[in-house]
Order: structure tokens, then sequence, then C-alpha cells
């Protein structure tokens, strides 16, 4: 039987190489046709410890989430599994090296294979198992040699060495599993299509944030944000930005507040304990009027809580961090694309409207992978600010009637540019004066009217329709949309726009319908949005908060009425 | 000269406040080296010095409290054509801010940074600081102050920083010079000014006849410049310590050179980086 769909687990200790296995596993899927989905899950260790990869692979139809059952799992230790062999399904089996079955009860699942051998063979290092064993696990899969071979070079891109000795174990694994194809009862097709992309949330980001224009991006490391910095560092002279490693999230965010003062679209990325640092600039920006976006990679929390899990726990947080009352935008992008168009948007949102925009993502949004057949094309657009001369008067806030005041670059002859994180009048002098401070409030707030249009136009969108309106925010969309296919008359209704936030739109979307809200935290923070903007409250909530993502099936027993309450 | 570098605001600190020194040796300083006031940022944190930005008639941007250094090394990065000096005091830089001064220094960032030291925190009304004596009793230390202070010459020197100076503020003319060579000072320049605060903590008739100002000192010597920073009684006045390497900014060759281009837009073509997730 032609395998339509497959999940492959793979799983052993933090440095066996289970991340790299999951990678060259989603390619070599993806060079066979398949449209690919790849999460992971580990420790906050760099030796020992578990951790695991789940590829899925879907013929002909996008796969959008993760999911309970697994066809096949390769097993780098005895504790992969011991953890997750109930996962397999029905005909699942389980590769290992002979040395991992030895001692384990024996189990007509279990397809113990001389993996150590071929890798002594090949002259490669011993962790070079873990391709031995996704090769052999493949061939049995009935898969091709030359697309597998593809992948651990598209892996191994620029390390020439470990491409080659890595290609022959693959080769020679490959033979091993070929014999075994019995064994196994998916047949994989090989249905190639080109031109598609492996993306995960992450590198989508730092991308849109390319695209957007960005030159500047500073960070302090921290999980899950920092393939972010990663990607930038490493592409910065290509693309002919200043990435800076700053010494704290204060310094980060502070950096590019006086670097976007001096006409650098400036980015920063962190996660939630960053971005708790980062709330007193935050405040800094929008009182100076400096265009600044923020990227949280939501983890699990309170405090250092669980640094490489995911979660939703910051909405309220980004809505509201940072003292004193300020306009800002909070976006929140469910799926790759999402962040990269809505990272461009937010840097042309922050240049235009001269805001503080923050973009929410998590874990699992930023370090999963999906399948993507391109990228729309999106640019800068040129924002409020004035370059050349100086205009006659020119002054830093003045007062308009959209609230926004042309912003001038230093350096611009004949200008006086004064940016004040004290409350100011239109030149930027301190002020105290009552008259004055009120109407500078205002006048940042008038930004709001054009940002709520922009919100109630931008910030909904739905898929699928019914009288079951399904509510979710962020990265939890993209198991929604899993969940979807099994579920009839429910319409998706994900928010986009969490500030300002599109009362108005989605208020329509939920008209008449059972409003069911699913979220990754554990305080329904969107249904709380939803019972202050609406007035309505939601007849359901589904809330995990376990630092894992929800799972498709759980949604789908969710709206059928199993679950949630 | 200096006229072009005020902005015509009376200055509002207390009578005999040593800012008004440090206010006219950088206006004066500026106006020597040629400066055209549209090519210089200063960044000021929060603390009595904070109101130089209202007075120094050049870019400003006002910080919030302790975060001028990272701002200022922003904006250095984002246009190294731009003169940037910070005005901190030493509440703003020593306290609060500290850390972000000492990576400042030991990245070697190309701004001059300027700590208004008056050992108190002064517009708070007068508590103890980092740099306060033990024993001085303040609002916050009514007993007496039971903290050592730290030697922030001897932290600026330690962290990497490549032009080392003190002046005082009631010495104009020699802390004008001082300024001159920070503001161009490749890399990092600090300059801690001893600064008298007369309402909250006047440390003139204390330092009265222990301050001299150096001479045949060789500001390359980093043991001797150590030296200077140990001594105790008497106090250096001058650049303790000056070399010249490479700033941080040079590290961008890839921008360093064209600042202006900051300014368009540059929409950048994603399909080689794509080829990456293919």
């Amino acid at each position: 039987m032609a395998a339509k769909e497959l999940a492959v687990l793979v799983g052993g200790p933090a440095g066996s190489g289970v991340f790299a296995t999951g990678a060259i596993a989603a390619r070599a899927l993806l060079y066979h046709g398949y449209s690919v989905f790849a999460t992971n899950e580990y420790p906050s260790t760099i030796r020992g410890g578990h951790q695991w990869v789940l590829v899925r692979g879907r013929l002909g139809e996008n796969v959008y989430a993760h999911c309970r059952s697994i066809d096949a799992l390769l097993a780098l230790d005895a504790e992969t599994i011991r953890l997750h062999e109930a996962r397999l399904g029905g005909r699942g089996v389980v590769v290992c090296d002979e040395s991992v079955a030895k001692g384990l009860c024996s189990n007509a699942r279990i397809v113990a294979l001389g993996l150590r051998e071929v890798v002594e063979k090949a002259g490669a290092p011993p962790v070079a198992v873990n391709v031995a064993g996704l090769s052999a696990l493949l061939a049995m899969m009935g898969a091709r040699l030359e697309p597998i071979l593809e992948a651990v070079k598209s892996y191994y891109r620029g390390r020439e060495r470990l491409a080659e000795l890595n290609v022959r174990v693959a080769t020679m694994a490959y033979e091993l599993g070929v014999k075994l194809e019995a064994l196994s009862s998916l047949k994989l097709k090989y249905e190639p299509r080109g031109g598609r992309l492996l993306l995960d949330g992450n590198s989508a980001v730092a991308l849109g944030a390319l695209a957007g224009g960005m030159s500047f991006f500073a960070a302090y490391p921290i999980t899950p944000a920092s393939p972010i910095l990663h990607f930038l560092a490493e592409v910065q002279e290509e693309v002919g930005a200043i990435v800076v490693q700053a010494e704290c999230e204060l310094a980060a965010i502070n950096m590019a507040v006086g670097a976007a003062y001096a006409g650098a679209r400036a980015v920063v990325a962190t996660s939630g304990p960053g971005f708790s640092l980062m709330a007193e600039a935050l405040g800094e920006a929008a009182m100076t009027e400096t265009p600044i976006v923020v990227v949280n990679v939501q983890r699990a929390g309170p405090s250092t809580g669980l640094p490489t899990h995911t979660a939703q726990g910051d909405l309220r947080f980004a809505i509201h961090a940072s003292h004193g009352e300020f306009p800002r935008v909070v976006l929140a992008p469910g799926d790759p694309v999402e962040a990269y168009q809505l990272t461009c948007e937010a840097l042309n949102l922050a240049w235009r409207y001269q805001v503080p925009v923050i973009l929410l993502t998590d874990k699992y949004l930023g370090e999963s992978y999906w399948t993507i057949d391109g990228l729309p094309r999106v640019e800068p657009d040129e924002g409020s600010i004035i370059v050349g001369e100086a205009p006659a008067g020119y002054a830093r806030y003045r007062v308009t009637d959209d609230g926004v005041s042309p912003m001038l670059l230093p350096g611009t002859r004949g200008a006086r540019v004064y940016a004040n994180a004290n409350e100011h009048d239109e030149e930027g002098f301190v002020t105290v004066d009552p008259e004055t401070v009120r109407r500078m409030q205002e006048k940042r707030f008038r930004k709001l009217r054009m940002l709520r249009a922009l919100a109630e136009e931008r910030g909904v969108k739905v898929y699928g329709s019914g009288r079951v309106a399904l509510l979710v925010w962020g990265s939890t969309k993209m198991v929604a949309l899993e969940a979807l296919r099994e579920l009839e008359g429910v319409k998706l209704v994900q928010v986009v726009w969490l500030e300002p936030f599109p009362a108005q739109s989605l208020g329509r979307e939920l008209e008449g319908c059972r409003v069911l809200v699913a979220e990754n935290n554990a305080t329904g923070q969107l249904a709380s949005l939803v019972r202050e903007h609406l007035l309505r409250e939601p007849d359901s909530l589904l809330l995990r908060y376990d630092g894992r993502q929800l799972e498709p099936e759980e949604i789908v027993e969710f709206v059928r009425g199993g679950r949630g309450g | 000269m200096a006229s072009a570098f005020d902005t015509g605001r009376r200055p509002q600190w207390c009578p005999g406040c040593g800012n008004y020194g440090i206010l006219a040796a950088v206006r004066a300083a500026l106006a020597e080296l040629g400066l055209k006031p549209e090519s210089v940022v200063a960044v000021a944190g929060i603390g009595c010095h904070g109101r130089m930005t209202e007075y120094l008639g050049v870019n400003a941007f006002h910080a919030i409290h302790g975060r001028a250094v990272p701002v200022a090394v922003g904006v250095k990065l984002a246009n190294p054509s731009l003169k940037v000096i910070v005005h901190t005091g030493d509440g703003d830089a020593y306290s609060i801010g500290l850390s972000h001064l000492l990576h400042a220094a030991r990245r070697n960032v190309g701004i001059a940074v300027i700590v208004h030291n008056n050992m108190i925190f002064a517009l708070t009304t007068g508590q103890a600081g980092p740099t306060t004596p033990k024993g001085v009793r303040t609002r916050s230390t009514p007993s007496g102050n039971p903290e050592e202070p730290f030697n922030p010459i001897l932290l600026a020197l330690a962290s990497g920083a490549t032009f080392v100076a003190r002046g005082f503020s009631d010495d104009v003319q020699h802390l004008k010079e001082l300024i001159k060579r920070a503001v161009n000072h490749r890399g990092f320049a600090i300059i801690d000014v001893i600064q008298p605060c007369p309402t909250f903590y006047d440390v003139r008739r204390e330092i009265r006849g222990r301050l001299y100002k150096l001479e045949g000192h060789d500001p390359a010597d980093f043991k001797a410049a150590l030296n200077l920073a140990l001594e105790a009684e008497k106090i250096p006045l001058g650049v303790l310590y000056d070399v010249e390497k490479p700033a941080f900014e040079e590290n961008f060759k890839h921008l360093v050179k064209q600042p202006a281009e900051l300014a368009s837009l540059r929409k950048l073509s994603l399909a080689k980086l794509l080829a990456r997730f293919s």
C-alpha cells in the first residue's frame, strides 16, 4: 500500500545527532514529493537528556502539524523505545542498532541492524549511526537512494568532508534497508515536485525582517529565539546588515532604539525572560516615537520556566508591557509565511506610525519546519521620515492631525533632531505643562485611529465555514488547520492583530456561532480579550499549559464535545 | 563660536553646580574642533546631567535611566559618521547602567562618555551612590555610608577602554581639552568628571589641595595608568590612558562606509538566501 501519509520519530540522547537526522529525513521526504512538517523537543542541556524530532509527510496535500500516532521510530538509544513505543501505530516499526536492541525484551516490531558496523566500514565517526539508521529505515519504506543522498548533501552544505562521509554511510546503510523492505507496511511514493522550501518560523522572521529593509539587529542569546540571531549573524555581510550580540536584552533594545533614531530599521528578537527586560525600553521607544520591532518567541514560563518548550502565555503581557500608556501594535503570525509577511509589515508599521511593534511567535512556530511553495513578495514602504533638507521650523514632535510627526535623521543639515524619553514639547524639550502634556499624549494616541482601521481590515483570518467558530491565535492555527481536516461545520477564526484588537471584524465572524477557543496557555488570554472587547463569553475553552502545543487530535475531541469546558 | 552649540534655553541647575562648567567645556570643545552641530549627537541619561540635551545645541537623545550608553552605541553603529557624546551621571553610568559602560569599553565602540560624577544621587534629592565615599551621611545613609565606593577609573582600564581621563568641572579650560581629545579618539573614550553638587554633596573643600594635573605621564603606559588610578590621597587630572585600536564599528565594513545609505530603503532580493531552505 502506497503511503499517502507517514510520521517518523527520531529520538536519542542530546549530542547524538537527532536534529540532523530529523532535518535530513524532512528533506528526503520533501524530495520524494511529500509535503513535510517537522517539530522537535529537547531539554535545556547540550549533552545527555532525551530529545526527539517528529517528521510527518503527506502526499498531495499540506501537512500542518504534528500527530499522536507514528509509523516508524528511529531509536538512537533504548530510552527512545521506552518513551515512544506506545505511539507506534498498528504496523509500525522500530529501527535501531544491534547494541541498542541488546538487553531489550524481544519485540517483533524492533528491527535491529548492524548500523555501527556500517559506520565503521565507511570510516565515519560513531555519531554517523544516525544517518545510517535513517537511510536504512527509509530504504525499508521503499525510498529511493538519490533523494536521501541529496538530503544528506543539502544538510551538510559547506561542510564537504562531513557530506562525503555521510553520503558513504547512507549509501551502505541503504543496502541493509532494501533487503528488509518486506518488514515495513509503508511504501513511499516518489512524485517529486520542485521549487518548494522547508521553512521554520525563526528563519521566516529573519527573512521578513530583511525583506522589510532591516539593517540593524541586536539580541542576547536565548532559547528559542537564538536561531534568528545565528541566521542573521551568518548572512550579515551578504545582506549588508549590522548584527550585534548585546550584553543583555536591556542593551539589545536600547541599541536598536539608538540605531533606529539614527535611521536604521532595527529589530530585536528574544523570548519571554528577555522580553520582560525589554519592557522598560518599549516605553522609551514609544515616548521618543522611535520605530522599533520586538520579536518575542514565546516559551513556557513564568520565570525561566521551561526554557526549551512552547507556550502562548505572553499575550496579555505584550499588550500591556511597560509603564504608562502608549499606542503599540501586537501581531501574532500562525505559520512561517505569515511570520515572514508580518515581520516585514511590523517594520513598515513601526516606520509609518513611529510606534513599537511587537511580534509574538512561539517555540513551536519558531523551531518547527513547514513545506511552503515560496514566499510572497513584500517590501519596505517609505515610512514617515523626511530624507534630505530640513523643512523650515522643523520640530521632531510637531502636532499633526494623524498624530504622526515628520521624522528627520540626525545628520540632516540645518536640523536639530531631539528625541526625548521625558514628556516633551513639539521640539523635544522637556515639559510638565499640563496643556502640552495633554496635547502630546493625544497626538500619540491619535495614531491609534489608523492602526485600529488596519486591525479591522487585516486582523482576522477565517478558514472554512460553519456554525461553530474555533478561535485561535499564533501557531495554534496550524494545529487547528490539521484538526479541521477531520471536522465539519467548523470555521477556524484566527486573530492576527491582537493590539489594537479587531473587535468589529471578529464580532462579525463570531456572530451566530458557537464560540470555542483553543489556546496554549493556562488562563485563556485570547478568550479574555473576547470578553473585554466583544462582551461575549466563549462557549468552551481548550487550554494546554504543559509546555507542549495542543495536538490536532485534542482539538478534534474538543470540538466534538469530548474535552475542554 | 560656542553660541552655535546653544539651544537658547537658559540652563537651570543649582547655583554653583558643576554642570555649568561641563556644559561650557563641551560647547567650547565642539566649537574648537570645528564640528557642525548636525554632525554631533548627544545622548543623555537620567540625573541632573540629563538636562545637558536641553542646552547643548546638537542632535540629542534623552534616554531613560542607565541606558544612554547602549542607545549611543546604536547611534554610532547605524551612522559612524556622527560624533556621539554620552552625558551620564555616576548613578546612571556606575550604578544602574554599569554593565553597559563596561561592555561598550570592552568593544571599543567609538563614543565619548562624559561621566558627571557628583558622587551622589542628586536629582532624587541626595541618596548615596556607587562613588559616594564611605562614612558620608546622605538621606539614604543617615548614619554614614556603610559601603566602600568603587574606583571608576580602575574599572574603565580593566574593561579595555582605550581612552581614560579625569577632569574637574571647575577647570573648564582643562576639561575642554580632555573633551576635544575624547571626541576625536578612535574607539571608546571615558572622562570621569568630578562635579561638585553644592546642594547635596559639595566635594570642593574635601578635594582642595588633592587635585593635580598630570605631567610627563606616558598615556600609552597601561601599568602607569593603573598606578595613577590607584592613587588615594592625590587625585590626578588629565589623560591617564590613550592608545589606538580599531573601533567596534569598523568591524561592519559592509556598512561603515556608506552611512548615507541608511536613509534610503534597501529592497533586498532574497533569492540567494532562500536556496538554503530548498
